[in-house]
């Protein structure tokens, strides 16, 4: 199993050092990119959804909360980036934790509906709050600085989110090979048996919550730096949908399926996009036969597969 | 000292006394039954005992503590693992992985300790994937050490069940039903398997069904009816009690 992973991670270094050379212009470059983020955060959300079982259809309000708190700091006071980002990340700790104990009591739909209006307050706040937001309009994002200097070429942002890629699929597997990775799996197993052999089931889900929600907000932040302009679609419903749906597709409790998952669903549409018109449909049908015949999602299902054989 | 001290213990499901004064107590080292016909109360009492449920009356006492209402974790904190009638095993981890969760309250449970893979958690973490191999080969589910919870058999998830409880290093064990569902040779194992717990520091008490396994392991058993404790006492003082053998087997005319 070690093994296995060792491997699983050369290989996702060698294809992220590859497809600098393989990428012909810069909107593939672009298309990488936000690839790749959508995966940093998907990883992420997949520790709290797949590893720990709690759902959460609110997680874009804490992108959100991240891409304003860095888009408003930076252009109206002046921060730099990093400590805006730092600000945002407090922010969304803060309301994940003032919110966690009453919320994570909840279980199964009555919790994706708690985070379901959670995020949906979050994205009325930025719509409606014009003066600060710049409202439906959205705000403009100045470049992002690491230690005075700024990341603006594609190739340099390219370097960037591959690296934090890598980085958090490698925080992420050691996390679930470890006593609190198991603890937080326990409690998607059975919470009974997590909470007889020791297991503070409320503090071990208030943690995780609390630790995604912080980890969303900093990829919120390096999103909106990325983009030079946030709207607050980024925090959005359909948004959160969309990164539950990778989760889901991707394979519930996998690293790699949250990869595979995030590569799916923002490089197809583009390829679909052929399609003129038909896109969504074709979508829809590609996500209707992953589910029935790959119900626990493409990375499990595949990997079962193949250990029978 | 006495281990647990159970006094006028009550549970009222609304109106209903499924436990209804219990009384009773548990020596440390010794193999301790409860039995009784179905809806007796056994599986609330163990519910009770281990904080599952809230108590609506009466005292849980470990040694000289009182720990009535404590919820599960704390219990755990202080000694206290069990296993469940219909199992409780986590069904979307390994087995082993099953077994070492059980030792979560000794293990260094830090996120960012775990992200970073420290060396203290990697040499602990071997370290209890040993023990936990152990325990599985104690509890007679060695071939099942590469395996996946999902995979295995019922009568070996029991004993995986019993592996993570003891590897939780508990003063007090209680088993529900650790007999049930199992074939001949099987529930033979299971008995061999808890008689041996006293003797490694683990004090036992089990609700079983399977006469022939409470009357051969037992020190002590305490028998409820309907909720109420009907005979408590030495297996041979049980099994010549007459109200036991009336409850048992009903008597005619009664």
């Amino acid at each position: 199993m070690r093994f296995n992973r060792a491997i699983s991670l050369s290989i996702l270094v060698l294809v992220l050092l590859a497809l600098p050379f393989v990428l012909p212009n810069a909107y593939y470059f672009d298309l990488a990119i936000r690839t790749a983020i959508n995966a940093i955060v998907v990883i992420g959300l997949n520790l709290l959804i797949g590893y720990t079982g709690q759902i959460s259809l609110g997680h874009a309000g804490f992108l959100g909360i991240g891409a304003y708190a860095s888009a408003i700091l930076t252009t109206r006071y002046g921060l730099p980036s990093v400590l805006a980002l730092l600000a945002g990340a407090a922010a969304s700790g803060l309301l994940a934790l003032l919110i966690a104990r009453p919320i994570l009591r909840l279980k199964g739909h009555y919790l994706a509906m708690a985070t379901l209006g959670l995020g949906i307050i979050i994205s009325i706040v930025l719509v409606n709050e014009v003066a600060l937001t710049g409202g439906p309009d959205g705000v403009s994002v100045p470049a992002f600085e690491v230690m005075g200097r700024a990341i603006t070429s594609e190739r340099q942002w390219y370097g960037l989110i591959a690296t934090l890629l890598v980085l958090t699929t490698w925080l992420a597997l050691n996390l679930i090979d470890s006593p609190a990775g198991r603890a937080l799996q326990a409690i998607h197993g059975s919470e009974t048996a997590a909470r007889v052999v020791g297991v503070d089931a409320t503090s071990v889900k208030v943690r995780i919550f609390v630790f995604s929600a912080v980890f969303t907000s900093i990829m919120g932040s390096i999103t909106a730096h990325y983009l030079a302009f946030v709207t607050p679609g980024l925090a959005g419903f359909f948004h959160s949908i969309e990164l539950v749906t990778m989760v889901v597709i991707g394979g519930m409790a996998s690293v790699f399926g949250a990869i595979v998952g995030a590569v799916l669903l923002t490089a197809l549409p583009q390829v679909l996009a052929t399609f003129e018109g038909w896109e969504t449909v074709v979508f829809g049908i590609i996500l209707v036969v992953t589910m029935i015949f790959l119900p626990r999602g493409l990375v499990p299902t595949l990997a079962l597969r193949w250990r029978r054989t | 000292m006495t281990l647990l001290t159970v006094s006028n213990l009550t549970k009222s499901f609304g109106g209903v006394n499924a436990v209804e004064d219990v009384s009773f107590a548990v020596q440390p080292g010794t193999i301790h039954a409860v039995i009784g016909p179905n809806g007796a109360g056994k599986t609330t009492l163990f519910n009770l005992i281990t904080g599952i449920y809230t108590p609506s009356g009466g005292r849980i006492q470990l040694e000289d503590k009182d720990v009535t209402g404590q919820a599960p974790e704390s219990l755990a904190k202080q000694g206290m693992s069990r296993t469940f009638q219909n199992l409780q095993v986590c069904m979307n981890m390994s087995a082993i992985e099953n077994v070492m969760i059980g030792a979560h309250l000794r293990l260094n449970q830090s996120l960012f300790a775990a992200m970073l893979r420290l060396p203290s958690i990697r040499t602990n973490d071997k370290k209890i994937r040993e023990e936990a191999a152990e325990l599985m080969q104690f509890v007679g589910v060695g071939r099942y050490l590469d395996a996946h919870a999902s995979q295995m058999p019922y009568g070996s998830l029991k004993r995986l069940e019993i592996a993570r409880a003891l590897a939780a290093k508990p003063r007090l064990l209680l088993l529900d039903e650790p007999a049930a569902g199992l074939n001949d040779t099987e529930t033979h194992e299971v008995d061999e398997l808890i008689q041996k717990l006293p003797s490694t520091g683990v004090t036992v008490v089990l609700v079983e069904h399977d006469m022939k396994l409470v009357m051969n392991i037992s020190d002590q058993i305490l028998v409820l009816n309907y909720g109420r404790r009907l005979a408590e006492g030495t297996p041979q003082e049980i099994s010549a009690n007459p109200e036991v053998i009336a409850a048992y087997l009903g008597v005619e005319g009664a």
